[in-house]
């Protein structure tokens, strides 16, 4: 098996007396879609900010593409490629569609801090900002200040700066959650065609964009991983299905179906 | 790739309309005005505004594009102005030889500017570690230390008195003495549209970009590969340039800084003139600086109770323009190009009026006010009418016209949010 894009191992997380994460172990494969599912409060989103750098792990290691990440500011760990959604849409409210892209792009394009350029005169830039909001869709708006914009198209414009910068490894943070069933199913679409050929780690509750995106897929249970497998293995898992009581059992059979 | 580039980007004649054309018609202003026959004292007021012009300007790379609230920007004015009033005395000793002696007046902004950085590189760098409050409170410590630390070293700062020079030394540049007030004008003039230009330019940069960023969401900025205290750190440098621009400018026009030019007062002097002109907008403290000099230097001369005034204003801005005299004016223009002018003509005439009546009741009871309790017995007379603080006349138009008013007003509010 070659290198694996990302690495957590015996990874614990403790806020004071509270252990959140308890000895995460997980490998992602390099172009593998991965979705970690579990009920709520297991940890997930903790996991997410762990491995962007947004929380320093208590101990363990986390590692992308073979480097150590662990406790690295949030910043570097952007720059050694990977980048990450939000579950609420984390975007610059003041600023155009237009404009959130194109900051999304400026450290990948190499514009760095610089200050005796202009924006608009890198031809590349322009036509990366046009190349990226064409793919998702938002070309049209691309002049509407990003608080006005629908709330489907802010979490499209979400996944849009996520995207951007060219990482190899994205982590989505429940892209469609409060979506529609018709927006849910274009983000999906969007989600499948934006992240092709990279990898791409997904937290979310919707077992039919689960069920319907993953390659593999890891169930976090009270800050521990309990199963990882394929599709087909995790729904017929009893220690997954006695994790999920009552409607969240349900909406696994469903998703299973769907 | 595919490219709709000609969606995205505003096309040559936007750009220049919308870039170029305000900056052209600026640069003539400022060319025309010594033409209109304006008195000397009318120029020196130009010339004050000009540096505060540069002044709000870089104060609002702070608080309008970074989002950072400073207590203290004075100080970056005011150690690039020191700075300056020092090299126009290094440039009267050196008499012509050495470095100093070939350094012409004219180019003293450009030595400002490097203070400031400087100043800004070295107080920035603890200050920019944290955004809202905690910035706040240490620009408000710097300001207070910066102006203590003043007074106790006189060699640099010259004490009470501060230190003065002479703007007529050196070697001349394109033939200016620098002597007449016409003459500083146009160094003023110069620098003001180069701090000007140069200001918006980075605003365009993706230094610039990013500061708005990070004013919007620091956090996010992170995940686009940045660090938010690097870029506050690097836009708060230059904010403090510019600032130490504007000081160099300020040397030469006044020839004299004190260790007061660094306090907290003309710090919040231009955080008023800044937010009274409008954050939001690019132009904003351009308006707020014209604005707040120009009452400054005039209003003083009709009544004691300006700084009132000022409060007055500043306080009404912040709760019911916060967008400034920008907002107000590029609001009028929108509404003049649209179909619904006539009626926004009609309400805007009805909110002058609520104004007029509500400003009436404020301006008698300030005025009658002071008078009567500094003791001297003077009596407020308007147009011939004696309002003294016991008149029934006094209190009629101190009381109904502010109620008029503000009915007036609160009307024109409740029919615009039902409309």
């Amino acid at each position: 098996m070659t290198e694996a894009a990302l690495q957590l191992i015996d990874v614990h997380k403790s806020f004071g007396h509270a252990k959140i994460i308890q000895g995460l172990n997980l490998e992602v494969a390099k172009g593998e879609r991965h979705a970690i599912i579990g009920p709520n409060g297991a940890g997930k989103s903790t996991c997410f900010n762990l491995i962007s750098g947004r929380f320093r792990p208590t101990s363990g290691r986390i590692l992308l593409n073979g480097k150590e990440v662990g406790g690295k500011p949030a910043f570097e760990v952007n720059r050694l490629g990977l980048s990450r959604s939000f579950q609420v849409s984390n975007i610059f409210a003041n600023m155009t569609v237009r404009e959130n892209v194109r900051c999304s792009l400026l450290y990948s394009q190499g514009h760095g801090y610089a200050f005796w350029r202009n924006v608009g005169s890198s031809r590349e830039l322009q036509e990366k900002t046009a190349w990226v909001l064409e793919r998702v869709g938002l070309i049209d708006k691309a002049h509407t200040p990003a608080a006005l914009l629908s709330y489907a198209d802010q979490r499209t414009l979400e996944i849009a700066m996520t995207i951007a910068g060219d990482a190899d490894v994205i982590l989505l943070d429940e892209p469609t959650a409060g979506m529609s069933h018709s927006e849910t199913e274009y983000a999906v679409e969007l989600i499948r065609k934006a992240t092709e050929g990279k990898t791409l780690v997904i937290v979310e509750h919707d077992m039919g964009v689960v069920f319907g995106l993953a390659d593999r897929i890891s169930v976090l249970v009270y800050g521990e991983i309990i199963a990882t497998g394929k599709p087909e293995e995790i729904r017929g898992d009893p220690k997954v299905r006695s994790a999920y009581l009552g409607d969240d059992a349900e909406a696994l059979t469903l998703g299973g179906a769907a | 790739m595919t490219t709709n580039m000609t969606t995205l980007a505003p096309s040559a004649s936007e750009k220049f309309t919308q870039r170029a054309l305000p900056f052209i018609l600026f640069a003539l202003l400022l060319i025309v005005i010594p033409f209109i026959g304006v008195s000397r004292g009318t120029l020196t007021l130009f010339n004050h505004i000009g540096i505060n012009i540069v002044f709000a300007l870089s104060y609002n790379m702070l608080l309008g594009r970074a989002g950072l609230l400073s207590f203290g920007h004075a100080v970056y004015l005011g150690l690039g102005g020191y700075f300056c009033v020092h090299i126009l005395n290094w440039i009267a000793d050196a008499d012509g030889s050495g470095f100093w002696g070939n350094v012409p007046v004219f180019s003293l902004p450009i030595f400002g500017f490097a203070m400031g950085a400087l100043a800004g590189a070295i107080i920035g760098w603890p200050s920019c570690r944290r955004a809202g409050t905690a910035f706040a409170m240490i620009s408000l410590g710097v300001a207070e230390l910066m102006s203590t630390a003043a007074f106790m070293f006189d060699s640099l700062f010259g004490g009470e008195m501060g230190i003065s020079g002479d703007r007529m030394s050196g070697p001349k540049f394109f033939g200016l003495s620098m002597g007449p007030i016409e003459q500083v004008y146009y160094f003023i003039a110069f620098w003001t549209l180069v701090g000007t230009v140069a200001m918006y330019a980075f605003t365009r940069t993706p230094l610039g970009r990013l500061s708005e960023a990070t004013r919007d969401n620091a956090e996010r900025v992170q995940f686009i590969g940045y660090d938010p205290t690097r870029v506050r750190y690097l836009v708060f440098i230059f904010a403090g340039a510019f600032a130490g621009m504007a000081g160099g400018m300020s040397a030469v026009q006044d020839e004299i800084f004190t260790p007061d030019s660094l306090s907290l007062i003309p710090s919040g002097a231009i955080l008023i003139a800044t937010y009274i002109g409008g954050i939001r907008f690019f132009a904003g403290p351009i308006f707020g600086a014209i604005l707040m000099t120009y009452m400054g230097s005039n209003l003083s001369d009709y009544t004691a109770g300006w700084l009132l005034y000022l409060g007055l204003m500043f306080i009404s801005v912040v709760l019911f323009v916060p967008d400034g005299i920008a907002g107000l004016v590029f609001g009028f223009w929108r509404g003049i190009r649209s179909p619904g002018r006539y009626a926004l003509i009609g309400k805007w005439i009805t909110q002058i009026l609520g104004l007029a009546l509500v400003a009436t009741s404020v301006i008698v009871v300030v005025e009658v006010a002071y008078r009567w309790s500094d003791g001297y017995g003077d009596v407020f007379a308007p147009f011939g009418f004696d309002l003294p603080h016991n008149g029934a006349l006094t209190w009629v138009i101190g009381t109904l016209p502010l109620l008029a008013g503000i009915l007036i007003l609160r009307r024109v509010k409740r029919t615009e949010s039902e409309a």
